[in-house]
Formats: C-alpha cells, structure tokens, sequence
C-alpha cells in the first residue's frame, strides 16, 4: 500500500501521540509546581505510544506519507525497541541524583524527542527523511550529554560529540548526494530498481556507501568513529549514557539494515542477499567488524571508570553485532535484532546498577565498588555479576544466547576467521567485565565506603531486567519468534 | 520416580540452593545440614543406579528425552551408559563428602553453600547431558561458581588464582562452542543430539582443508573440529601445556573445592574426548591419538611427576600427582585396546578417590599448622598416628601399590599401551617410579623423622574428617581387590567405543 498524507495518518498514530506528549509536556511544565509529575506524564505518554505502536501489528504493511516513511513489521520492533529504552530510561531517571538537578521539563521532552527521531530512523525510506531522522537524534543527544549545568566534563562531552557527528553526518550526506546524482532518486525502491541492473561504476558506489556508513557508524559507534563515545559515556548524565548506550545503537542498526539490505541489495530465494556484484562494502564492514570488537575490548581492559568501560564494552558489541550483517542473509540480521534485545536487557541493567551506586556515593570509579556485596548492596552486586557475565556471553545467561546465533550466523556461513577472533575477543572481555566482579565480591570495603541502598522504583526494575536476563538464557524460543517475526520489510 | 531419576540427580542440589538462599545467613549449621539434606538424595540415587544399571548393555539406560527450544532441535535429553556411570557415582559421592569437608568454612557460609550446590548440578550435569547444547550449558554453569569458590574462599593469591582458571576454561569453552556449531550445520537435519551427530560420524569431511596450515598437515573438516574440542578438554584434564592453571587454582582454593577440582572437574575433560571426540569424530581420532593423548599423556605422565618431584608445598606437590596421573588416562585410552580403555576410566574414578583423599588429607593438616611447608613439618607419625595410617593408604594407592585401587588401573593401562606403543609405555611406567620418588621423599619429611616440636600439640584427626576420609578409603581397597565391581560397569560400553575407531586406524 502506498498512501497520501491523510489516509497515512491512522497508521501513524504512535508518532502522533508522542508529539503531542512532548508539547504537552512544555506546557506541563509551565504549570505544575512538582516537577515530578513532568516525568510521570512524559512516562504515561511512552506507554500510550508503545500500546498503539503494538495495535498496529495488525495493520496492512505498507509506504505512508507518499514513501517517506515505510510501516512495516521490522520499523515496529525498533519502535518498540526505542520506546522500552525510553520507559526504562525515565524510570531509571526518577531516582537518579543527576535529573533531580536539572530542569525536569527539558529534559523529558528532549528525551522523547529523541526517541521519536528513533521511531523515523528505523521507517524511513528516503535518503532525505533518513537523514533528518538521523539529525533530530543526533541534535538531541548533543543536548542531552551536555545537559549537567556546571560541569566541564559534561560540556566538553558534548562538544566533542558535536563535532564527531557534524563531520560524520556531513560525510554521510555527501555520499547521499553521490546516490542521488547516480540515480536520480531519493526513494529507497527507485534507487533499488536503478542499481538492480548494474551498469553504474562500481568504483563511485563503494566510495559513496563509505561515505554513508559514516554516517550510520558513528551512531552505532565502529571503529574508527568510535572516538566520541568513551567521553560522551562518561561526560553525559547515567540513565542519558544508558539510553544512549541501548537506543541510539539500535536506531543506528535499523538504518543501517534498511539501507543495506532492502535498498540496495536484492534478496535470493533462500533468505540471503545478493549484494550489488563488484561494489565490496559487506568484506569492508568483516573487517570493521574485527577491529571495532578487537579495539573496544583491548581499550576496556584498562579502565578504571565504570561508564568509560561499559562505553568502550559498547563499542565491542557493535562489533559483534556487526557479524550478523557480513554474513548477508536474514538467519544473520535476526540474529542482529535478537543480540539487540538482549543487550539492552543487560546494558539497562548493567548502567541501572552504575546509578543506583552514583545515586549513593557519587562515584563511578572501579574502586568505588569495592565490596560493594558486604555493603548493604548484595542484590545489586549479584545482579550486575548477572549483567557482566551475560555481556561476556556466559550461558545460562542472555547474553550467550545472543552470542550463540551470532557465532551460529557466522560459521554456517563458514565465516571461521571471524568467529574465531569473536570468540577470542569473548575471552578478552571476561578479563574487565570480571575485574568489576572481583571488585565488588572480592575485595574487602575500607571503612570509609558508604552503605549503598537502592529506592523501590531502582529494585523493580532491577528485579525485572535481571530476571529477564536469566530467563531468556534458559528459554528464548519466544524471544527467537519475535525476531523472526520482526524481521519482515516492506520492499513493494 | 524412577523415570526421571537422573533428573532427580541433577537438579536436587539445585533446590538445595534455593532453600539455602531462603535460608538466614547467620544460622551457619542449619546451612550445613540442609546442604548436607540435598546432597544425599542423588548419592542414594546413584546407589539405586548402580543396583539397577545393566552392565551388559552397551548403549544408553535411563533416557529421558524432552523437546526445549523445538525451532532449533535443542532438547533436554540425558542418560548414562558404560562411559558416564562410574563419574555419575563419583559426583554424588565426592559432592556429598565435600559438604562435610566444608564444614570448616565460617566466612558468608550462606554464600559458599548455595555456589556449591550450584556447582553439583552444573558437574552431574555435564556427565549425564546427551544433547551437546545442553553439555555445553552445564560445562559453563561450573564456571561462575569455581570462579567465585576459588576468588572469595580461597588462599592469599586467590584472586589471581581464580581469574586464571576462569579464562584458560572459558577459553577452551568457547572454542568448544565453534567446534559444537560446526558439528551442528554439518548434521542433517541440523541436530544437538549426540546420537545422532554420532550416526552421521561418516558425513564429516576428512579431505584437508584448502588453508594453511591445514593443507600442509592433511587436516579436514574432522580434525579441525577434533582439535578444536580437543584443547577445550585439555585444558580441563589439563594436559601439558595447558596445566598451568591447576597447581595455582589447586593451591588456593578451599580443601573441598579441591577435591571437586581434582576428582571430579578433571574428569570432565577425558570424558569429553571419550563422550564426543572418539564417537563423533573416528576418523580423526584414530590419526591423532598417538601424537594428542598418546605422547602427550606420556609426556604428562613424566612433566608431572618431575614438577611434583620438585614442590616444597604440599598442595602442590598433590596438584601436580594429578597432572602425572591424568596422564595415565590419555595413554590408556589411546591405546585403543580393550584393558587400556577400561583402564583409562577406571583410573578416572580412582583418581577421584585417591587425589580426593590426598587433597582432604592435605586439608586437615593445614587446619591444624595453617602452613603447607613440606620441610616444615616431621615426625607427624608420631602425634598423629591414625591420621597417618589414613594418609599412607592414600599416598600409597596413590603410588600404584598392588592391592590398592591405583594399581589395578595403571596396570590396565600399561598393558593396553603396551600393544600399541611399546616406547611410551616404557616411558610411562618409569613414571611409576618417579611417583613413588616423590611420593616417599614427601612421606619422609612430613611424616618420619624426629617430632618436630613446634607441632606436638597438634590435635588427631577428628571424627568429622575422618568421616569424609573412610567411605574413599574402602572404595580404595575395594577396587584394589575387587575391580569388577566398577569394571563390570564400564566394559560393554568402552568395547563398543573401541569397535568404531579401530577401522580407522592405520
């Protein structure tokens, strides 16, 4: 289905809902005096929008907006992916030391801003629409990192990621240009049935895909755009660098995917894709994808704040996930969106239980966990051993899971190299990932340390990711179903 | 009840857990004895397993079959045979005894016990898995608790001890997990079950590989995958130069950890190669056995012995025993011939019993003197002379005295050897010599001589330790004199292992 402005609208109403949160929110704020009640509006509206976004699951897939936008079941898991980060987000947020000091009313509209700039950049189908979309969220997670007032390290986060993503988004839109003066098309299917046929200079196009991953890698953070990332972590406020950490990443793959795969690759009888013959870019991204894993854990291993290293942890699960795209085939792109789930389980709850012990003692250095199991905070400490060792890929734990269908992705396609360097990268990350474990459980507490105490709000949550990062490591098969589910696009 | 009874098995200590947690954490004893209340059911259990199991079958017995993840044929599918059942009795019963031999540990004692149930489940679990995905699951759930048994109850470098342990295994796990993939794509369908990768054994490529080096090595498909699960098991038994993981992590881990450590985690990597590499891969291990569990058990066999030769801690010089006798296993199931295979898995069960001993009776001695020093001591026989006798028992089986149980299985193994590489099994029955070197110069200072006075006070074995100690003593002179009673068990199954290499073999 391809539709006008108007009859698009009842398929939109997830973004419509979020936009009128957001202006409502503006003015909320003007009005109430406990500015509390501006998060919990701002919540309510999230899961509004997240209930319409699952009512359309039954809706025609289809082209809205005169193919700006596309709706389709692969749009709505990331939909649904950026509204769960969002919601865990603000939840995380409510207790948080750092929000309380800023101005709640910015700062929550901003948030959802951000998340509806996620809600376009994983359904947009036009080179145009991708690009505002990719803008509108790296505009507000510029704002958003610099958000603490009075703090350099937080300001001069922010600059640097200005920087970095006006030079990368820059580059991005040039190799855009480049797409367009090639086939005179914007639109994903046009520039599809242009390149189907081949004929264009091979030479042209891979430079100008580079130049578009450019873009697209510095939100999901491969090497070498991965520069800003370790500062912006630590600079931006906890529950922002979570969201971060988990949306942004997302919203990156999806508008990687879309504009690999349906735009400019055909897909094969058996559920692989036939990427444009001669134009190399799927071994360039094999290659990126060893360094990103290889440079992000060897960097974390030295450490010593816990955000710079769950940044640094970060960068090395884009490169695992990356793995699910050189293998060009849907059993590897699902394999992606399960790894996408699972990560923001644990990432959330991983930097939930950083919060939760700034929120304390205000500290975010390793040694700031010392003991951290003998000081009144045995839950949290288990519950992040549970998150670190489900990121190292430790079954039975989510993150093997996610792992497992990776490597699984990779050696069916007999990608050995790469799983092998995986796996080896998978043993190095154990190394940092169980030096905060030993901190916590090991080490004996000076006397000096406070007592960590978590409010209710932080142990539900908690309780709920850390059951879920257990749970989907000993039955994931409706986890698998919904990615394969997800994985449909809309393409005529 | 008995449908399920390795379920049972498996999953008792891990309600045990539970219950622990629930448990307060300042009512020490009533953590102790409920451990204690969930670990004998599956040492019942393998009681009943073992009136019950027929030895005269060669295949599988007590199938229990359920689908887990249908989409991708994973199942919970366990059962023992020939090969699993003598480790499945060992399990429960060192498990059992290992509660009692913690009855020492006072620091979060909540926490240690419930991590040890957790580690009793994840060992059971191993042996008993027929699925590989749930294999691999059980292998890596022993992981965290070793690590965090090592790391917070352990010695002054426990740390360092526990890191290590941790990613020299996870290492070899992961290379496993690659090793179970490959497996998995190259079955038809696409299957974890162990029987049937195993019906299909002739469909995995032996041409060699177009890459170096394997082109240059003839390797195919096959012993990539063998080598790949073969480091994964080595560095568990360990086999040189993988080992060097043990002497630290034996070290500095508690007396009961230990013992598991030594009785029963080492196993695990034999068992892998007997469960999985010969079956799965025949072709493979029929080329690389003489060079991979042949020469290197010899070179085990000798390397440890000369280590443990030259320790001056007593734990070490136990750790390294085990690395000299893992080395006796690799000889003797590489040999391919019906004494040297029975051999090799009944000197698994009595390595449990033996290095079990040892490690507890190292554990009651450093209770005592806090110190491990072999030069520190002297005289012992004359202050403690019960606890003497139990040590020279152990000391002695484990030097291959006839009439105790090591010496049965080291002489199966050198016979079984002796067909097939003459050399090695010359060089590995010097290693007896060496052992019992090393084992007499220990006796000698630790126990004979003058009393040393510093240590005249010390008090006799207790009541308690001797407990833990005797149920493995009988089982070392019952298997001295009457080695069927284990033997009987294992001989259909291994014979039939040895029926699907010996084609192979050039």
């Amino acid at each position: 289905m391809d539709l006008n402005n108007l009859d698009s609208l009842q398929f939109f109403y997830p973004e419509i809902v979020l936009t009128g949160v957001i202006l409502f929110l503006i003015l909320v704020d003007l009005v109430v005096v406990d500015k509390r009640w501006v998060g919990y509006f701002a919540f309510a509206g999230c899961l509004l929008s997240l209930w319409a976004t699952l009512r359309l699951y039954v809706a025609p897939e289809g082209w809205l907006f005169h193919r700006m936008i596309v709706l389709d079941n692969f749009s709505l898991f990331f939909k649904v992916v950026s509204l769960v980060a969002a919601l865990s987000v603000m939840w995380i947020s409510f207790s948080s030391r750092e929000v309380r000091s800023v101005h709640q009313g910015e700062y929550y509209t901003i948030l959802l801003t951000s998340a509806l700039g996620m809600f376009f950049m994983a359904s947009s189908t036009n080179l145009l629409m991708a690009y505002l979309s990719l803008e509108l969220v790296s505009l507000t997670s510029y704002i958003l990192t610099g958000f603490l007032p009075r703090n350099r390290r937080s300001s001069e986060a922010a600059l640097k990621y200005l920087i970095y993503g006006g030079v990368a988004s820059g580059t991005m839109i040039y190799g855009m240009s480049w797409v367009f003066g090639m086939t005179g098309s914007l639109d994903y299917a046009r520039i599809n049935e242009v390149l189907a046929p081949g004929g264009m200079n091979h030479l042209t196009l891979f430079i100008a895909f580079l130049f578009i991953l450019a873009g697209f890698g510095y939100k999901i953070v491969f090497v070498p755009f991965h520069m800003w990332s370790p500062d912006v972590y630590q600079g931006a406020p906890t529950p922002i660098t979570a969201f971060l950490s988990v949306g942004s990443n997302a919203a990156g793959v999806a508008i990687l995917i879309r504009f690999f795969f349906p735009a400019v690759s055909r897909l094969g009888d058996e559920g692989n894709w036939l990427f444009l013959t001669g134009v190399e870019w799927p071994h360039f991204l094999l290659y990126v994808s060893m360094v990103t894993m290889t440079v992000g854990n060897l960097c974390a291993l030295n450490q010593q704040n816990v955000k710079r290293l769950l940044a640094y942890s970060g960068i090395a699960h884009a490169g695992y996930i990356l793995m699910g795209l050189v293998v060009l085939n849907n059993e590897g792109l699902k394999a992606m969106l399960l790894y996408i789930i699972v990560y923001l389980i644990m990432n959330l709850g991983a930097f939930l239980v950083v919060v939760i012990v700034a929120n304390a003692t205000g500290r975010e250095d390793i040694e700031g966990y010392r003991g951290l199991a003998r000081r009144g905070a045995a839950i949290p400490a288990v519950c992040m051993a549970i998150f670190l060792f489900s990121l190292t890929g430790l079954p039975p734990l989510a993150g093997f899971v996610g792992k497992f269908f990776l490597f699984a992705a990779a050696i069916r396609e007999e990608f050995y190299y790469l799983a092998v360097v995986a796996i080896i990268n998978s043993v190095i990350s154990l190394y940092y990932y169980a030096r905060v474990v030993k901190t916590m459980f090991l080490d004996e507490p000076s006397p000096a340390d406070q007592q960590v105490l978590m409010t209710p709000k932080d142990s539900a949550l908690l309780g709920v990711l850390s059951s879920l990062t257990v749970v989907f490591g000993l039955y994931w098969g409706p986890l698998v179903h919904y990615t394969n589910e997800s994985l449909r696009f809309f393409m005529k | 009840m008995t449908d399920h009874v390795l379920t049972y098995m498996t999953f008792f200590p891990l309600a045990g857990m539970l219950v622990v947690l629930l448990l307060p954490g300042d009512r020490h004893d009533l953590i102790r004895w409920t451990s204690a209340l969930f670990t004998l059911p599956p040492l019942l259990l393998a009681v009943w397993l073992y009136a019950n199991f027929d030895p005269a079958k060669p295949g599988l017995q007590f199938i229990e079959k359920a689908p887990w993840i249908p989409a991708y044929n994973i199942e919970y599918f366990v059962a023992v045979d020939g090969i699993s059942i003598s480790m499945v009795l060992l399990t429960a019963l060192l498990c059992f005894l290992c509660i009692f031999a913690s009855w020492g540990i006072d620091k979060a004692v909540k926490g240690y016990y419930a991590l040890f149930l957790l580690l009793d489940t994840g060992m059971m679990g191993v042996f008993v898995a027929l699925d590989f995905f749930l294999f691999y699951i059980f292998w890596e759930l022993m992981l965290l608790p070793m690590y965090f048994l090592i790391g917070i109850w352990g010695g002054p470098r426990r740390e360092y001890a526990a890191i290590k342990f941790f990613l020299y295994t996870l290492f070899g796990s992961v290379l496993m997990l690659l090793a179970i993939l490959a497996l998995y794509f190259s079955s038809e369908p696409n299957t974890f079950d162990m029987t049937r990768l195993i019906a299909q054994s002739h469909k995995y490529g032996t041409a060699a590989l177009p890459i170096w080096p394997f082109d240059r090595l003839g390797w195919g498909f096959q012993h990539v995958v063998w080598m790949a699960l073969f480091i994964g098991f080595a560095i568990k038994i360990p086999a040189f130069p993988f080992h060097t993981w043990l002497p630290d992590a034996h070290v500095e881990a508690p007396t009961a950890i230990s013992v598991i450590l030594a009785g029963i985690l080492l196993k695990m990597g034999t068992y892998g190669i007997l469960r999985i590499n010969y079956p799965m891969l025949p072709v493979a291990t029929a080329e690389l056995a003489y060079y991979f569990l042949a020469a290197l058990g010899t070179w085990n066999i000798i390397y440890g012995a000369l280590c443990a030769m030259a320790q001056r801690d007593f734990k070490k010089l136990v750790a390294y025993s085990s690395v000299s006798h893992m080395g006796y296993v690799m000889l003797g199931m590489a040999s391919f011939t019906s004494q040297g295979i029975n051999g090799a898995v009944l000197q698994m069960f009595n390595h449990g019993t033996i290095t079990g001993m040892m490690f507890l009776l190292v554990g009651v001695i450093y209770d005592r003197a806090h110190h491990r020093e072999l030069d520190g001591f002297g005289g012992l026989a004359g202050i403690m002379p019960l606890y003497t006798g139990v040590s020279a028992l152990a000391f002695f089986a484990s030097m291959g005295l006839p009439g105790l149980s090591g010496f049965i299985s080291e002489v199966l193994v050198l016979l079984g050897a002796w067909q097939k590489y003459p050399i090695l099994t010359v060089l590995g029955a010097s290693g007896v010599v060496l052992t019992a070197g090393y084992f007499l110069w220990m006796i000698q200072r630790v126990y004979l001589g003058p009393v040393n006075e510093k240590y005249k006070t010390l008090a006799e074995i207790n009541g308690r330790e001797l407990f833990t100690l005797v149920p493995l003593g009988i089982l070392v002179i019952l298997l001295g004199v009457y080695p069927a009673a284990v033997l009987d068990l294992l001989r259909a199954s291994l014979d039939e292992l040895n029926r699907t290499i010996i084609p192979h073999l050039s």
